[in-house]
């Protein structure tokens, strides 16, 4: 199962992040988890919201450029080597991981936002090995 | 088919010898007959008998736009009105109109010129010609119009303002050739397409000028009218339409080298260039009695090819035009134009093609910076295919312009637009 991430391209400038976060905050778009990857020109803002349509429906209102792409957003055990043991899974499989980003709620789960060079297979991957992924509707309800 | 083979495909000796007794005499007739002319060469110590020769030309001082201006209307006319049979006038977007005359021996070689230009674009005595250039004292009309009757095609004087007229009598009268500008053109095929009447045109040809257009309207042209376009350039001051035109080939503009001594400048050094290199293209007009120029910058930036074209023609040709001199920087020493920038980025189908130059001087070296939009097909969630592509533009521009340029992607509609001219060049360095 793939959740939509939201991503923002922004342009290193202060004040850039605020004015995206503000847009957010106006429509009531709420963040579960976020990444920030930056090189010295630009960022991108990676973000797992309750409501991705809606934030990029505003966020392009604003003039700003934004991509609805999809990643696993993974369970895993809240605990040591959890993981690791995941990882080992998905390299034993040979697939890239392109980039990944965590988030921890009050409970006994973790979730991991991953994409992968192969997104579908990294989700049969998951589904054979009983590893739970879910939707940022299903996140914002935890 | 080649209107006059005599003169469009004479060996480049014989070409060179020509254009050589043409200038000599010329320059005598100047220094006789515009006294204003005659005060620039005595400026620089040149009497009439120091050329020679065409090599002698680059000892000639130039002329300008200015200098047309400052003599208006008709200081710089080498003969008295009574040998004056026509006017024309271009009214500059700055101060004076420009004002041309003509006797009837210029009228009759640029009737000859657009006949030759026209016969390159394939128009014969066959053809019904719509000329919708304005008539009047733009030279684009009446000059389209003469060369056309002397080629013997049924002339229809269209003229401009009434495309519902055009387009009806496009059909009932099944023209196969028009001449008018480019962007008419493109608004007469939509007009055509709108009325659902564009499979009953029997138009074959078109002949496009009196402003700049790019490779991309060409072909627009092309497909949608299903014709072939041409290319004819020419300037009021020169003569007007028909000072080069491009053949069946497309491989540049033919110029009636016989009529119209072209040169490419260095900008920097305003000497002649090679082949092939960029520069500023000036005429001199070699047998024209009632405006007669030396040296006229036209402020266009071409390069010019002297080979034999495939069509069998000898005639020098100049490339479609690369930009103007007043928007030239020099980066590092080397010549950069914007409209390369953007003839690059057209090959680029990850950016929009609106983009900003800004030059900075750091350290005594100028620094280039290229701004471009991504377009919103091509948004990503990963750095990499940024990165890869801000590399892949960089090497594009370098290929362009020959010098390495820092490539920055910005937010979407972040570059300024605007609907007049548009400002492409952020220039820090101060200089003067
Ligand atoms: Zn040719």
């Amino acid at each position: 199962m793939f959740a939509k991430q939201l991503t923002v391209f922004i342009e290193n400038r202060t004040g850039r992040l605020a004015e995206v976060l503000g847009v957010l905050r106006e429509n009531n778009v709420n963040i579960l988890s976020l990444s920030l990857a930056d090189t010295t020109e630009f960022g991108l803002l990676r973000l797992i919201v309750d409501n991705a349509a809606a934030g990029k429906e505003k966020l392009t209102e604003k003039g700003f450029s934004s991509l609805l792409s999809d990643v696993s957003i993974i369970k895993i055990p809240h605990k040591v080597g959890s993981l690791q043991e995941l990882l080992k899974i998905i390299d034993k499989n040979g697939v890239n991981i392109e980039y990944m980003y965590g988030l921890s709620v009050k409970c006994d789960d973790a979730f991991i936002v991953l994409k992968a060079s192969d997104g579908k297979k990294v989700d049969e991957i998951l589904t054979a090995n009983g590893v739970g992924t879910i939707t940022c509707e299903e996140l914002a309800q935890i | 088919m080649i209107w006059n083979e005599a003169k469009e495909c004479m060996s480049r000796d014989q070409m060179t010898a020509l254009q050589s007794a043409r200038l000599v005499k010329l320059v005598d007739y100047m220094y006789h007959n515009v006294p204003f002319y005659r005060k620039k060469m005595q400026a620089v110590g040149l009497m009439p008998g120091d050329i020679r020769s065409i090599e002698d030309i680059t000892k000639l001082p130039f002329t300008t736009k200015d200098d047309l201006r400052d003599n208006y209307p008709f200081g710089l006319f080498a003969v008295p009105n009574s040998q004056i049979v026509r006017i024309h006038a271009s009214s500059g977007t700055t101060g004076k109109a420009t004002v041309v005359g003509y006797t009837r021996r210029d009228l009759d070689i640029w009737a000859e010129c657009v006949a030759r230009c026209m016969t390159m674009a394939g128009v014969t005595k066959d053809d019904i010609i719509q000329i919708a250039y304005g008539y009047g004292l733009f030279t684009g009309g009446l000059g389209a119009h003469d060369g056309a009757q002397k080629i013997g095609a049924t002339v229809v004087p269209m003229s401009t303002g009434n495309t519902k007229k055009l387009t009806t009598m496009m059909l009932d009268f099944g023209a196969t050739a028009i001449a008018c500008t480019p962007s008419y053109l493109l608004h007469i095929s939509e007009v055509l397409a709108e009325e659902g009447v564009l499979d009953q045109v029997k138009l074959k040809r078109a002949i496009c000028g009196a402003e700049p257009w790019t490779e991309k309207m060409h072909h627009e042209i092309e497909t949608k009218l299903n014709i072939q376009a041409f290319d004819i350039y020419g300037l009021s001051e020169v003569m007007g339409p028909g000072v080069a035109c491009d053949c069946e080939f497309h491989k540049g503009l033919h110029v009636c080298e016989d009529h119209f001594y072209p040169e490419v400048l260095d900008p920097a050094t305003l000497m002649p260039v090679g082949d092939g290199e960029t520069g500023e293209l000036a005429f001199t007009t070699l047998t024209k009695e009632g405006l007669p120029l030396i040296r006229y910058r036209t402020k266009d930036l071409t390069s010019i090819d002297h080979s034999t074209c495939e069509c069998g023609r000898t005639s020098a040709r100049i490339s479609r035009f690369k930009g103007r001199v007043d928007d030239m920087l020099i980066i590092r020493g080397v010549n950069v134009f914007p409209s390369q920038i953007e003839a690059a980025l057209v090959e680029v189908d990850e950016v929009t093609p609106h983009y900003m130059m800004v030059v900075d001087r750091v350290n005594n070296l100028d620094t280039l910076e290229v701004q471009v939009e991504l377009d919103q097909k091509y948004y990503t969630d990963e750095i990499r295919v940024i990165e890869a592509l801000t590399k892949k533009i960089a090497h594009v521009i370098q290929q362009a312009l020959g010098i390495n340029a820092k490539v920055k992607i910005v937010e979407p509609q972040s570059l300024i637009r605007s609907q007049g001219k548009a400002v492409h060049v952020i220039d820090k360095r101060k200089l003067y």
